[in-house]
């Protein structure tokens, strides 16, 4: 008993102790970039990018894998902060806005399952069992992560409409 | 910069005035349309919130919307009738978006609520009176529509020393302001008076430009009585009427980047408005109608009409006597700031200075040819009244280099269009300048927004942090009751026991 109970104590502690020094002498340094380009990203891990999370999504621009383009509910203002952050050059023309959109609920077909709800990152879907739910506009930022989860397509995304207050002058066009 | 040009001032542009005849034409009084669209929208900052029913009857001037937000304006009734409909217009707008506003059907009676006066307003508290002009819902009648108690409490905190009444009205055609110094000068006069006891001012300066000798003649002749109010007429140059210009020629102040009149003592409000604070203090009355300019080779009979405020164009136009011609463009405003609308079913509202129905000749000075490159003359440098580079700015627009032309002042452009009217390869410099503060107004929009989205993410993940506490916790409290139960009934059982035992 005595020495079960001993054998094992000298054993955890060993292992321990190697786990400790390897633990210091194999530190890998991680990038303090990656922290601060995650903190502008949105913040959402929606995975529009395609990348594992907003962390993923800045590793990847930080890398060059991505660029700084790559988040779309950010749009431009996203991508022009990281690429004044990382000096990159910035290419907002190639940059597919599709505009900002914006997820409504169809209440035809809504059966009030609350599957949307648990996935929404900011919590932007009212509702309740066997009530329909609905999109607070102000909340949502157009991720898209609660489209895949209705089970019946109650979901669909619609452009923000443009009002008088978010209307903005064309640029002018040289014939 | 040359000696001579620092003598003589070079900056702005000296159009065509073409004021007369409609100027000298005396004011006509627009008979009661049947139908009046009143937007909730007639300010700058937060629409407001209506407080009325569809089917609801109300009376001229009865309150119709309530504002919402530190910058917000009330809107009344123009007339009495019923309302009809709540719901979307086409806005008096370049876009031509939809904008939400009151219909009413009038009922031909145009009686008025029951409104609260003042004879003595030198009596009121001046704080007093900027609630009475909130609750009038006036606001700045020379197009930048600010809400006027918002600047007289502002002015009355910042204790300024001055107050200007501005009768530029730089715009050609618009004579608006200036049929209104003619005709009541009296009024103005007394609203300065109350505006000087409303934010402590000590002295008023009434800047006319010397095209309105009419103007000038009847202000002065009424400001003789009062040693505090003094008329000065000031050149005519485009654009004078401008709040920082004015300040400038009046008091040889400049208004600095990024702050207000009110840092260098100075509040600056439009005759007009001043004429609407006097009614709105002395009668209560809100402002439910206005001076409109009716101007332009295209109409029948130009002149100056009083409109109630969500008359549609159309309506005022036809009331006119309609066109003489068909016009090749109609303009909101005037025909240097003003808009170009594709149509004339939009309401006259608030900031409506004037209707214009320019003919082909008219309008044909943008539209000989295409916009052409850039020489670099540096005509729109001498033009540009605040001291800008146009050009420059306009060719990092076009490279989308939109922080390179805020380097360059785009900030304090005041979009009065000085650079494209002069501009001989005639490029749109204003649009290029409306475009990107708009870009930029959406990114800081963005960026605020992406600052919300962060902290409902954090909001989110301490809610479920939370809820799995809660929910351990409840698990807990659950497994412990159980447990006092349990224990609680071996001990009733263990008692129960021995009593059975010394029972048997």
């Amino acid at each position: 008993m005595l020495a079960a109970i001993l054998s094992l104590t000298v054993l955890g502690a060993v292992l321990g102790l190697l786990l400790g020094i390897a633990g210091r002498y194999f530190h890998v340094e991680a990038n303090p970039l990656n922290a601060e380009v995650e903190a502008l990203m949105p913040g959402t891990n929606c995975g529009q990018c395609g990348f594992p999370g907003c962390a993923g999504a800045a590793a990847a621009i930080i890398d060059g894998t991505a660029p700084a383009t790559c988040c779309p509910p950010g749009g431009k203002a996203v991508a022009a902060t990281v690429a004044t952050k990382l000096g990159l050059a910035l290419d907002l023309s190639g940059m597919a806005d599709k505009g900002s959109q914006i997820a409504l609920v169809n209440e035809e077909i809504c059966i009030g399952c609350c599957r949307c709800l648990k996935v929404c990152p900011t919590d932007a879907i009212v509702g309740a069992a066997k009530q329909i739910h609905n999109v607070l506009r102000e909340a949502c930022t157009g991720c898209e992560a609660c489209v895949d989860r209705c089970p019946t397509e109650a979901l669909v995304m619609h452009p923000v409409p443009v009002t008088l207050q978010h209307w903005v002058w064309p640029k002018p066009v040289f014939a | 910069m040359g000696f001579m040009e620092r003598l003589i001032p070079h900056w702005g542009v000296h159009p065509d005035d073409r004021k007369r005849p409609a100027a000298d034409a005396p004011v006509r009084r627009m008979p009661m349309p049947t139908r009046l669209y009143v937007p909730l929208l007639q300010h700058i900052g937060a629409p407001a919130r209506p407080i009325v029913l569809v089917g609801q009857h109300v009376f001229k001037g009865q309150l119709l919307a309530e504002p919402q937000g530190m910058v917000s304006a009330a809107i009344h009734a123009p007339t009495s009738g019923t309302v009809v409909a709540i719901g979307e217009i086409v806005a008096p707008h370049p876009s031509g978006l939809p904008l939400v506003a009151v219909t009413i059907e009038a009922d031909g009676e145009d009686r008025w609520a029951d409104l609260v006066g003042c004879n003595d307003p030198f009596a009121l508290d001046p704080q007093e009176i900027a609630r009475r002009v909130a609750k009038a819902g006036v606001v700045g009648m020379g197009g930048a529509t600010f809400p006027s108690a918002v600047k007289l409490a502002g002015g009355l905190r910042a204790k300024i020393s001055t107050l200007i009444a501005n009768g530029g009205e730089c715009e050609p055609y618009l004579s608006c302001d200036d049929r209104l110094m003619r005709d009541r000068a009296a009024d103005i006069v007394d609203g300065i008076r109350i505006v000087l006891h409303a934010t402590g001012a000590r002295e008023a300066l009434v800047g006319i430009e010397d095209n309105k000798p009419e103007a000038i003649a009847a202000m002065q002749q009424v400001a003789a009585a009062f040693p505090e109010v003094r008329v000065r007429p000031v050149p005519t140059r485009y654009p004078m009427g401008s709040d920082r210009q004015l300040i400038m020629e009046l008091t040889g102040c400049e208004v600095p980047a990024d702050s207000r009149a009110f840092d260098v003592g100075i509040l600056v409000h439009n005759v007009g408005t001043l004429a609407a604070v006097r009614a709105a203090i002395r009668f209560g009355q809100p402002l439910v109608s206005r001076l409109v300019t009716l101007n332009g080779g295209a109409l029948r009979a130009p002149g100056n009409i009083e409109v109630p405020i969500g008359a549609l164009a159309e309506e005022v136009i036809a009331f006119a006597n309609g066109f003489k011609e068909t016009p090749a463009r109609l303009v909101l405003g005037g025909p240097m700031m003003g808009i170009q609308l594709p149509h004339a079913r939009v309401p006259v509202v608030k900031s409506t200075s004037g209707i214009l129905a320019l003919t082909a000749a008219e309008a044909a000075g943008q539209n000989l040819r295409g916009p052409e490159p850039c020489i670099r003359c540096g005509s729109c440098v001498r033009a540009c009244p605040v001291g800008l580079l146009p050009l420059e700015m306009a060719r990092r627009i076009a490279s989308a280099d939109f922080s390179g032309a805020v380097d360059f002042g785009l900030k304090d452009c005041i979009a009065c269009g000085c650079c494209a009217y002069v501009c001989p390869a005639r490029i749109p410099l204003v649009q290029y300048f409306n475009h990107t503060k708009g870009e930029l107004a959406a990114l800081e929009r963005a960026k605020l927004r992406a600052e919300a989205t962060k902290k409902l993410v954090a909001a989110r993940a301490e809610r479920i942090e939370r809820e799995t506490r809660e929910k351990a916790e409840t698990a807990a409290r659950r497994k412990a009751d159980r447990d006092a139960a349990k224990k609680a009934a071996a001990a009733a059982a263990a008692a129960a026991a021995p009593s059975e035992e010394t029972a048997a």
